[in-house]
């Protein structure tokens, strides 16, 4: 155990209101891949940026290469040798290629006058041998803007391997990875670990820990829950660690009995996202769809809502003809959206309760011009009690509340404009356990009630514990479509990553 | 390399600029003589200076509309401080010039790097407060030309290669910035902190100290441009340079530097500048009354936000296999 | 486990959050209210006479009209930075007609309309082009009061018809003059727009958080193109006004005003980032100004000293509540 190189010794950070790290330990040793296992929320993503200096540690210490460290920022974490590649890509859409990959750390001319010079073709040069490492054949000079997602992925990728680092971060790298590029990266980590780096590899696959991890360690809801050997544990072993209950229970899927045909999509394509969406939703449904992160499952979920521009092909509600230009276009057909980011796009975090309830029917609630406020307030108090958001009074900001209750909120306010189709973008990303619970079984109560519900998630238990019917998509296309029966995780999983499906 | 020059939005400009001072030469053959072009750039110099200095505060998602007050404010100090010691030497002078338009640059980048307040709101104030801060100083009189040493007047007069000083000076500024911009980190985090400001600190880039080395290059500028509009016009008082902040950022805009931050190049903003420059040499050339000027320089800023608005429209991610990319995939989608 | 923390929740819950929010910054601006109330007739004796008090509403109420739906635009996060040249470009326009010997209803109908169009020109430009609003009508600022010279040059009018100076002179009843009456009439419907209507409950949604409102169904560019609208109109109202007050037009009228104005919107509590602010507030930071100014009347303190104390107060009051975050964060950190 004395051999770690970079060790966090009961770490805490915390957020007002949360307490996103706890007292976790961590251990990082040279040549070794450490698996760090976790739900969404269990503090995953503050942890990579407590140990690249974005954050500061409220508490604990973090120890490197056997002494104390403090990064006030994330140039020390940087000057270090620790180097990250975040889950969201955090790249320059206005410089090039190969200034994306050593902005930070730009190579410089030799010589005493010219030493203050940045080095131009050798940056080039590098960016260029970087790149063909890794197989990702582009033109170092080409502006970031005009890469695809893919691409923009492994200029990421090439940028955390330009610096020679001794603890290389992964954060959920295979997310909006092909097939094909996953094979590669897992070449890349055992090509890393050949040449001892102490890398961390963040994930909720299991099949990529047992591949490519020596140890792990598990988080949940923020706390330290248990490290060790891949050796010596099982699968079983480590989900039972992650969620402290077992997966089959969780999943409160109603059998409810499927109704008409409610909405009929048929070819919807777009220049550059999405081509060819066609597919039904009956009520009493709940269709899942599928995709990896950037496959183009939201696009359409927002071509459907009217937020994209440049969309062709038609949209049947009841089977009449509906056009949807704009967000009161689709409210006013019955279909709403709980989009992912729903810090964002959901709600307005600093209006009240009430407030963001009422805000799209708010000329339902005028009276001579003039706010009835009675009405707005018996309106909000309604729904939100009915989803049982929790807060010390309607009138208070959303702001303060967890994020499970402004998810609940969102929710609320939909419910409130008595939708036909409601739509679930990542309904549980990063919400607590019990909110999950409560949002999975509303969505059973929803389709019991005489509503379709489409739910976008890349959480594949989430969508297999309670799709009756699950599109996939990849590369902006659907792939695949799976009753409940026929799909199991090998056959989604192989048909959103390129692969195709024996059957 | 050309053709790329070409098909950019500096190209484009530049060509337009490059018409449009042909195009007043075929109705008045003298204004693309040697001696005028030079003099019409000598004119535009000021403008250049300025311009340059708030590119890099516009690529850093702020903006800076105390750069005319500050020349008015720097102006009259040094004009004032060579009516009472006219034997100071001129390097005294410059360097005066130099620290004082820094320090009020530096007022500004501060309350925006450590309070984090919009810049639009600081500088509107100091904009007003260092104008005010001249009429305290000079109690609304004058300083006239016959109240100036003579070396304080000839200096951006004097000619090296038949091109006065103060074309050089813009020059020099001018070569200085583009090293800066192109070869230097320091200058190279201009661009990534107003590209992407998370990204930029995830990097290590500390964009509030980037912010303010902005607004502190924007003010040196427009001190040294203080000392050159008052000896240049061989006059100081309150209104020196009254709206100019307008032109500057006309330049800036005109020269394709986005006002939301993180794209713009030296060439654009100089060919903005120049275009200003040229437009403002021509109406009296081509007989329109200059009352026309302000107006021209509203509508080209107008016109030139919306070209540029059109051509960085869409933004959105492609997530389409294109069919020209390289195809490295295991297969290809079928649908 | 699912209890719900919850306190009963009727409309006078509704109401002790109203107050709260009003006693913090609107209190504090009635003391300096009336601090400088009790200064002012300390200072002078003339100050506390009633037709005394009725001169210095004419300070302030033509830019206040202004403030009331600037404060809605920026706290719907755009600003307008136009509005002074709107003022001329009415002005000048009302000239125009006057000297062809239009009557007065004209004349007042032409200031107002020329006004309204220009905010939607502001608007279209906004909505159509997402254009940053600063660049725009920084653009149009230009623009508007460019026309104003190419259609006016250096000359003035005067020639207006027989009764509208009533309206920036004439008195309504005793000491309320037509302009204060006016103020008062527009402060309650703004008012009324901003705190009681959807209208207004949409402007602070767009405010915090324009993807969420968008996604809530709110037309949001509709929004921002009937606020550019409303702000324009002010504008030609005020324009009509002082127009009639000053009993001339020249193109230079109104300038600076901008920032006065942006100033009172600031001053009363809106956050210049949006989404937060109050009519009440403005219409007392308007009060402060005007007793200030007034009051430095008196004095005999020249004007161009009162933009520095403007541009001191502007930025004061968006670094204080900074300051005082920074300093109490600091503290709780020790904690």
């Amino acid at each position: 155990m004395n051999d770690a190189i970079f060790s966090l010794k009961k770490v805490s950070k915390v957020f007002p209101g949360v307490k996103a790290l706890d007292e976790v330990d961590l251990h990082l040793y040279p040549g070794q891949v450490t698996a760090l296992i976790g739900e969404n929320g269990a503090g995953k993503s503050t942890l990579v940026k407590t140990m690249t200096g974005i954050y500061q540690p409220d508490g604990g210490e973090i120890i490197f290469d056997g002494k104390p460290v403090y990064f006030h920022s994330p140039h020390d974490s940087h000057a270090l040798g620790i180097t990250a590649i975040h889950q969201e890509t955090v790249l320059f859409d206005d410089l090039t290629v190969a200034e994306n990959i050593f902005l930070g750390n730009y190579p410089m001319k030799k010589g005493p006058m010219t030493k203050f010079s940045i080095d131009w073709p050798t940056m080039v040069a590098r960016s260029q041998e970087i790149l063909s490492s890794i197989n990702a054949h582009m033109d170092p000079n080409q502006i970031l803007r005009e890469l695809s997602i893919g691409q923009k992925h492994m200029v990421g990728i090439a940028r955390a391997l330009s610096v020679d680092a001794k603890v290389v971060i992964l954060d959920e790298p295979t997310a909006a990875l092909s097939h094909h590029e996953i094979h590669e990266l897992y070449d890349l980590v055992n090509n890393l670990k050949q040449k001892g780096k102490a890398i961390l590899f963040i994930t909720h696959k299991f099949d990529e820990v047992f591949i490519l991890a020596d140890r792990y360690t598990v988080f949940r809801d923020g706390c330290f829950v248990g490290e060790g050997f891949i050796k010596d544990t099982n699968e079983t072993q480590l989900v039972e660690m992650m969620v402290a209950r077992s997966i089959d229970e969780t999943y409160p899927k109603k059998t409810v009995e499927i109704g008409e045909t409610l909405l009929e999509v048929s070819n919807l394509c777009h220049t550059t996202e999405f081509a060819n969406i066609s597919f039904s939703l009956k009520k009493g449904e709940i269709l899942g769809v599928y995709g990896l992160v950037g496959s183009g499952r939201t696009e359409v979920m927002q071509a459907l809502f009217g937020t994209a521009r440049h969309v062709t092909g038609s949209i049947k509600m009841n089977g009449k003809e509906v056009t949807i230009h704009s967000p009161r276009d689709a409210i006013d057909h019955g279909i709403v959206y709980v989009p992912e980011e729903r810090q964002k796009q959901g709600i307005v975090l600093e209006l009240p309760i009430v407030q963001n309830v009422s805000l799209p029917q708010m000329e339902r609630l005028t009276k001579h011009g003039q706010i009835d406020e009675e009405n707005e307030m018996s309106l909000a108090r309604q729904y939100c009690e009915r989803l049982q958001v929790k807060a010390s009074s309607w009138q208070e900001k959303v702001m303060n509340l967890s994020g499970g209750n402004q998810q609940k909120v969102v929710i609320a306010k939909w419910l409130a404009t008595n939708p036909k189709v409601i739509i679930l973008d990542e309904p549980t990303k990063g919400i607590d356990i019990g909110s999950k619970a409560a949002v999975h079984e509303f969505m059973s109560e929803l389709v019991d009630s005489g509503l379709a519900v489409i739910m976008v998630s890349s959480e594949l238990p989430e969508i297999l514990g309670m799709s009756d019917r699950i599109l996939v998509m990849n590369e902006g296309l659907i792939v695949g479509e799976l009753a409940r029966e026929e799909a199991t995780p090998e056959k989604v999983v192989s048909l959103a990553t390129g692969g195709t499906v024996t059957c | 390399m050309l053709k790329r020059f070409i098909y950019s939005r500096e190209g484009i400009l530049s060509l337009i600029v490059l018409a449009l001072f042909l195009g007043v030469g075929m109705i008045s053959p003298a204004f693309i003589s040697l001696p005028n072009s030079i003099s019409i750039f000598n004119d535009t110099s000021i403008l250049i200076m300025l311009s340059l200095g708030q590119m890099l505060v516009i690529l850093t998602r702020c903006i800076d509309l105390s750069v005319a007050a500050n020349v008015a404010f720097t102006g009259m100090v040094v004009a004032m401080t060579n009516q009472y010691f006219p034997q100071l030497s001129m390097a005294i002078l410059i360097v005066l010039a130099l620290a004082l338009g820094a320090l009020l640059g530096a007022i500004n980048g501060l309350f925006v790097w450590l309070l984090k307040v919009p810049s639009i709101v600081i500088t509107l104030g100091t904009m007003s407060i260092y104008r005010g801060c001249t009429f305290l100083l000079s109690d609304g009189a004058w300083v006239n030309s016959h109240q100036m040493s003579p070396s304080f007047i000839a200096l951006p007069r004097f000619e090296i290669l038949s091109v006065p000083v103060l074309s050089w000076i813009a020059v020099v500024a001018i070569i200085i910035v583009f090293w800066a911009m192109k070869y230097s980190v320091w200058g190279r985090n201009f661009y990534s902190a107003g590209g992407n400001p998370t990204a930029a600190f995830y990097s290590g880039v500390n964009v509030g100290k980037v912010q303010f080395y902005a607004f502190l290059v924007s003010g040196t500028l427009s001190g040294l441009c203080g000392y050159l509009w008052v000896s240049r016009f061989a006059v100081a008082y309150v209104d020196v340079a009254n709206g100019f902040e307008l032109q500057v950022v006309a330049a800036c805009v005109i020269g394709g530097i986005s006002i939301v931050g993180g794209v713009g190049t030296v060439v654009g903003c100089v060919v903005g500048a120049l275009f200003i420059g040229v437009v403002n040499n021509a109406l009296p050339i081509i007989g329109v009354s200059p009352f026309w000027q302000m107006a021209i320089s509203g509508l080209v800023i107008v016109i030139a936000v919306i070209a540029n608005a059109s051509s960085d429209k869409d933004k959105a991610r492609i997530i389409l296999r294109k069919p020209n990319e390289s195809d490295d995939s295991v297969q290809a989608p079928s649908h | 486990m699912d209890t719900i923390i919850k306190k009963p929740t009727t409309p006078d819950a509704l109401l002790t959050n109203r107050l709260q929010k009003f006693f913090r910054w609107e209190m504090f601006l009635i003391i300096l209210v009336a601090l400088v109330f009790v200064m002012n007739s300390y200072l002078s004796p003339y100050f506390l006479d009633p037709w005394n008090l009725s001169d210095a509403t004419f300070n302030f109420t033509e830019k206040a009209l202004i403030a009331l739906p600037m404060a809605m635009l920026i706290i719907a996060k755009e600003i307008d930075i136009s509005v002074a040249a709107i003022i001329s470009l009415s002005s000048t326009l009302m000239g125009l007609v006057a000297q062809l010997g239009a009557p007065i209803y004209l004349v007042v109908l032409m200031g107002i309309l020329v006004g309204a169009a220009c905010g939607l020109v502001n608007g279209v430009l906004v909505t159509q082009f997402k254009i940053p609003s600063i660049v725009v009508t920084i653009g149009t600022m230009s623009l508007f009061r460019g026309i104003s010279y190419i259609l006016l040059g250096d000359q003035v009018i005067r020639e207006y018809p027989e009764g509208f100076d009533f309206f920036g002179q004439g008195y309504v009843y005793w000491v309320f003059s037509f302009e204060l009456v006016l103020f008062v009439v527009f402060a309650l419907g703004f008012y009324w727009l901003l705190h009681r209507t959807t209208f207004g409950r949409y402007t602070f949604a767009i405010g915090n958080n324009p993807t969420a409102s968008y996604y809530s169904g709110i037309k949001v560019d509709k929004h921002r193109l009937i606020l550019f609208t409303l702000v324009g109109l002010m504008s030609g109202v005020a324009a009509v006004l002082l127009t009639s007050r000053l009993g001339s037009t020249r193109p230079s009228i109104a300038m600076g005003w901008e920032l006065s104005i942006i100033t009172m919107v600031v001053l009363g509590g809106v956050s210049i980032l949006g989404g937060s602010g109050t009519i009440g507030g403005v219409v007392l930071a308007v009060i402060l100004m005007g007793l200030v100014t007034f009051g430095m009347g008196l004095l005999n303190i020249p004007g161009i000293v009162m933009t520095i104390i403007v541009g001191l107060m502007l930025i004061s009051v968006v670094s204080l509540p900074v300051l005082i975050s920074l300093y109490k964060g600091k503290k709780a950190k020790v904690l």
